[in-house]
Parts: C-alpha cells; structure tokens; sequence
C-alpha cells in the first residue's frame, strides 16, 4: 500500500482542490484529511459519517480551592506563567503535570481531555478518514498521525494500494506528523515570492525526512518568470515536477458550488490537473 | 495597541494585510511576523537586517554518571521526550520537549540539567518607519510556540503593533493572538474561507477578543460570508475586490499600497475606526 500526502508550505495554493479532483479520478484508495487544524475537503467531497470516534488528547490540571493552601509550590514550578491567584489559565497551561507532582496537598486534578473528534466516512469515491481538532486545542500532530494510522488500516482491511492525504500548511508538527513515512509528497505551490520562499523550506523539511517528492506549480501563469524559479528550486531539492496548473475562475466556482475542480467543468484547470494526477500516478508506481 | 491579523484558512491575504497596514500608518509602528513557519512579511518590507540572534529553549541534559535508571523523568514526562529503557539508557527526544523541567526537579541525584536547545532565530531590522521583527523555526522543529512567544517579547507599549499571525486555530494561532487587543480576521467569501472562518471566530470569542472581519478577494465567490457576518453581528472591517494587478504585485513581492496608492486611506480609516471603538 502507497501513501501520498500532499502539501504546500504556504497556505491557500490550492491543496484541498487539488485533492478533491484527485479523489475524483483516482481509484482504489481512501481519502484522508490531515488537515484537522482547518479541514475543507469535506466540502467539496460531502462524506456521510459512519463512525465518530472521541481524540483523547492531552490533560489540563485544575485547581481544587477547597484542597488549595496557597502555599505557592505550583507557581514556583510552573515554566509556562499559567498559574494567576491559585487559578490555571487553560490557554497557558501545557499539561506538563509538573503542579500535579510537586502539590503537597494533591489539591491539583489532571483529567485527560477529549481534544475533538476522527471520523470514518462514505463519500461517492470511496472511504474518507477525516477529524476536527477542537477550538484552541493542542496535539494536532498526534490527531493527525491518528487520522493517518487509521486509513492506512482501513485501506489495508479493504485492500485499497492508496492513501491520499491532504495536508496542513505550514513546516511544524501537524506537517512532520503528515509527511513522516510517506511513501511520497505532492507540494503544491504558487508562482510568488512567497511561495518560493515557502517551498525552499518545505523542501528542505522533506529532505530532512527522507521523503521522494513531487511538485506542482498552480496559478503558474500569474508570474511565469516566478514559475521557472520554482522549477529551478524543485530541480535543487530532486522534487519531480509533475505539471502546472493555469489560473482559472471555474476552480472558485467548482467549491463555491461544492464540486471538485474536474467533477465540476472540463475547464483548462480541469484538464491540467487530470494531466497532474496522471504523472503523480506514475511517480507512485515507481516507488518501492 | 495590539492588532492581530489571523485567519482560520491559509493563504487569504493575512501577511499582504499586515505589512499594508504597517506602511500606511504614521510612526511609531512595529510588524511582529509571528507565522515562523513560514515567514514572508520581510519579502514584502525588505527591511534593513539590524540583528539576528539564536534563539533556544531548555531542554534536559543527562548525566549519566550520577543516574540510577530510577524511571522518574519519565514517569513525570507527559511529552514523551524522556524515557529510561530497560537495558540502562536514558533516551531524549529534544524536539518532544517542551520545557516543563519535570524531569530535572523530579530526578531524585540531581543527575539531570537544564541546557539550551536552538531552535530558531529571531530577526530584527527597520524598513522605512516600520520596526519589522520575525521569527524563523529551523527546519525539522516540530514547536512553534516557543518561538512565538519570544518574537512577542519584542512588543512595545508606545505605538501600535500588528501581529502577522500564522493560519489554523490550533496552538501557534492561539499562541500569537492571545495578547492582542483585537484581532482582524482576514477571509474570502468561498466556501472553504467561510468554514475556516467560523472556526476562527470561535476561537477569538474563546479568548474574548474584539474582533472583526476583512473580505478579501470579495468578488470572487458568493454571499455567504457576508450574511454569516450579519447574522453573527461581526463587523465587516474592509472588502477588498479580486484584482489582478494586486495579485501580480504580490507575486513579485510588492506593497498593495503602491500599486493602489488610494488603499492607504483606506488601512488608516480601519486602523482608527477600531482605535476609537477600544477607546469606548
């Protein structure tokens, strides 16, 4: 079984369309949203959930006031600044349980938290694991390896050979929990300068990794000048370019009507990315 | 005062916002980047580099010649960035850490210590009236937080500070917004910019931070946002119509302001307008 995840550094080149049309023409897989910070593939993909299950993250400690001396051990102990007038700031607080240890009086509580939900879903092109990080919550890297653990398995139970993933932005811990192991990396990327800054260091963290890529350039004739400097950047880092995509108002109007790109017109931008999947496909097969 | 600049969905202008703001307001102003991630204010403001130092932060440091493989650090570890294995090693996973120093308190021979672990730089430099600071995580550090905390030490008290914030509504957002006196919470009228709003929206109304709601690209989806807005009685701030020559500038790395001098009216009147409602 195979695993592509997709990425972009930056945010807002496009990943989610992308992947919602590759949903529409790959087959034999499961889809996996591994963006559970700001999970948008449900949108354009309409999955029916079958099964809800709790993510159990990290705990919070508390504070019992009738337990609490005041004797100011947990302030001096806590490295975060979470502890105001013998009450835990739930923002601040880590969860080190450092408090919890050193209280003489055992008067901190430490429950585990329910940090939001995963889901196993239907969609009309096959299994989707899917989750939602709760608001302002923490161990998205650990719901995210969830997310991915889990359809490997389903994809392994139904004998799916494909998990495609679609990614977070960014470089730090939900990007390094998605891309870790995967047998390969999509980055989808746009023809500016902050783009290109954005993919030198997403490139980097993938050569860090050890994971084969693959780019995309989309939007590429917003800046074609800029578009051949990503080309060149994806040639120093071994990236396999696997196309372009134009700039086209039909990918708006593809999510506003809640269709992906290619189920929704055969628009340039539809065409170009049937092209993309197909060389990504063979990149794929050319992987151990 | 404090102005941060998030968004739950990336890409949605949250930086191009930030560093127009910036230009268009008289001195004293500072731009703090905050999405160390990826970092782009400084693409646009190209300011003159004063200083650029490491930044570390603590993380534990064994000596084995005093340690038992007693079990304490880890046992105390919520991190899993220590563990004592059964054939006499202590292991330590830096990137795990984050620096509660549970295990250096709890280890009964003092055999662990505190050491400085660089994780990222912080940048300081000046472009034209604007104080620019940002912060780079090294490539391969899993913790941004940290980083942003320290980029928001650098938060002054006499003038006003935008704060680029890096995009989601998980801990790096909360980390950056969370001492801002409000939040401009820049969108896209699509689908995915309104979902990814929402969960913006909930949470700034967790931390009780004013708010309100830029539209940017406002012609090129439908009316959702909009009616979500009214619905939620959010003010809507500013719209910004989909503009070609913007999206072109931006690509070379240049200021909205210059390509359409008139939207510095237009940042200066927002800036003043949400001034005068936290004067109320």
């Amino acid at each position: 079984m195979k695993e592509l995840t997709i990425i972009s550094g930056k945010g807002g080149t496009g990943k989610t369309s992308i992947v919602g049309s590759f949903a529409s023409l790959a087959t034999n897989f499961v889809l996996a949203d591994a963006d559970v910070d700001a999970a948008d593939l449900h949108l354009i993909i309409t999955p029916t959930i079958v099964q809800t299950n709790d993510f159990m993250g990290g705990h919070k400690a508390i504070i019992d006031p009738d337990r609490c001396t005041q004797c100011g051990e947990c302030i001096e102990r806590c490295q975060f600044d979470a502890i105001n007038n013998f009450t835990i700031d739930t923002i601040a607080c880590e969860g080190c349980g450092v408090c919890v240890h050193f209280c003489p009086s055992d008067a901190i509580d430490f429950p585990q938290r329910k940090c939001g939900e995963w889901f196993i879903s239907n969609t009309s092109y096959g299994p989707m694991v899917h989750a939602k990080l709760g608001i302002a919550e923490e161990n998205s890297g650990l719901l995210v390896s969830t997310v991915r653990r889990n359809a490997r398995e389903l994809a392994e139970k139904e004998n799916r050979d494909l998990v495609i993933a679609d990614g977070p932005p960014g470089i730090g811990c939900p990007v390094i929990a998605s891309i870790t192991g995967a047998t390969a990396i999509l980055i989808i990327t746009e023809p500016t300068l902050s783009g290109l800054h954005d993919l030198e260091r997403v490139a980097e963290l993938a050569k860090f990794l050890k994971v084969p890529g693959m780019l995309c350039i989309n939007k590429y004739d917003l800046n074609p000048d800029m578009s051949n400097e990503l080309l060149n950047t994806a040639q120093k880092y071994q990236l396999t370019t696997v196309g372009t995509v134009p700039y086209d108002p039909s990918v708006t109007k593809a999510m506003v009507s809640g269709k992906s790109t290619v189920d929704f017109s055969d628009s340039p931008a539809s065409k170009a990315i049937r092209q993309v999947w197909e060389k990504v496909s063979a990149f794929l097969d050319s992987q151990e | 005062m404090k102005i941060a600049v998030a968004s739950g969905k990336g890409g949605t202008g949250k930086t191009t916002i930030s560093v127009n703001i910036a230009m268009s307001l008289p001195p004293p102003v500072q731009l703090l980047d905050c999405d160390v991630e990826e970092p782009n204010a400084h693409i646009f403001l190209k300011p003159e580099i004063k200083e650029t130092k490491d930044i570390s932060r603590m993380v534990p440091e064994v000596d084995m010649d005093k340690c038992d493989y007693c079990g304490a650090c880890g046992d105390i570890c919520e991190f899993k960035a220590i563990a004592v294995l059964k054939d006499a090693t202590v292991m330590t996973f830096h990137e795990m850490c984050h620096g509660c120093k549970g295990c250096v308190m709890v280890c009964p021979h003092q055999a662990i210590q505190a050491t400085n672990r660089i994780f990222g730089q912080l940048v300081k430099g000046k472009a034209h009236h604007v104080e620019c600071i940002h912060g780079v995580l090294n490539v391969g550090e899993a913790m941004s937080p940290p980083l942003i905390g320290r980029v928001q030490k650098e938060i002054w008290d006499n003038g006003v500070s935008i704060i680029d914030a890096p995009p989601g509504t998980s801990c790096p957002m909360i980390e950056t917004v969370r001492r801002a006196d409000y939040v401009i919470l820049v969108t896209e009228p699509t689908p995915f910019g309104l979902n990814d709003l929402k969960l913006a929206v909930e949470a700034v109304r967790l931390l009780k931070i004013p708010f309100g709601i830029l539209i940017n690209r406002s012609d090129i989806g439908d009316q959702r946002v909009t009616e979500y807005a009214k619905d939620e009685q959010i003010p809507v701030l500013m719209e910004i119509p989909h503009s070609r020559d913007i999206a072109v500038a931006y690509s070379k790395g240049e200021l909205m302001i210059d390509v359409m001098p008139e939207m510095k009216k237009q940042f200066q009147q927002m800036i003043e307008q949400i001034s005068k409602q936290e004067a109320r």
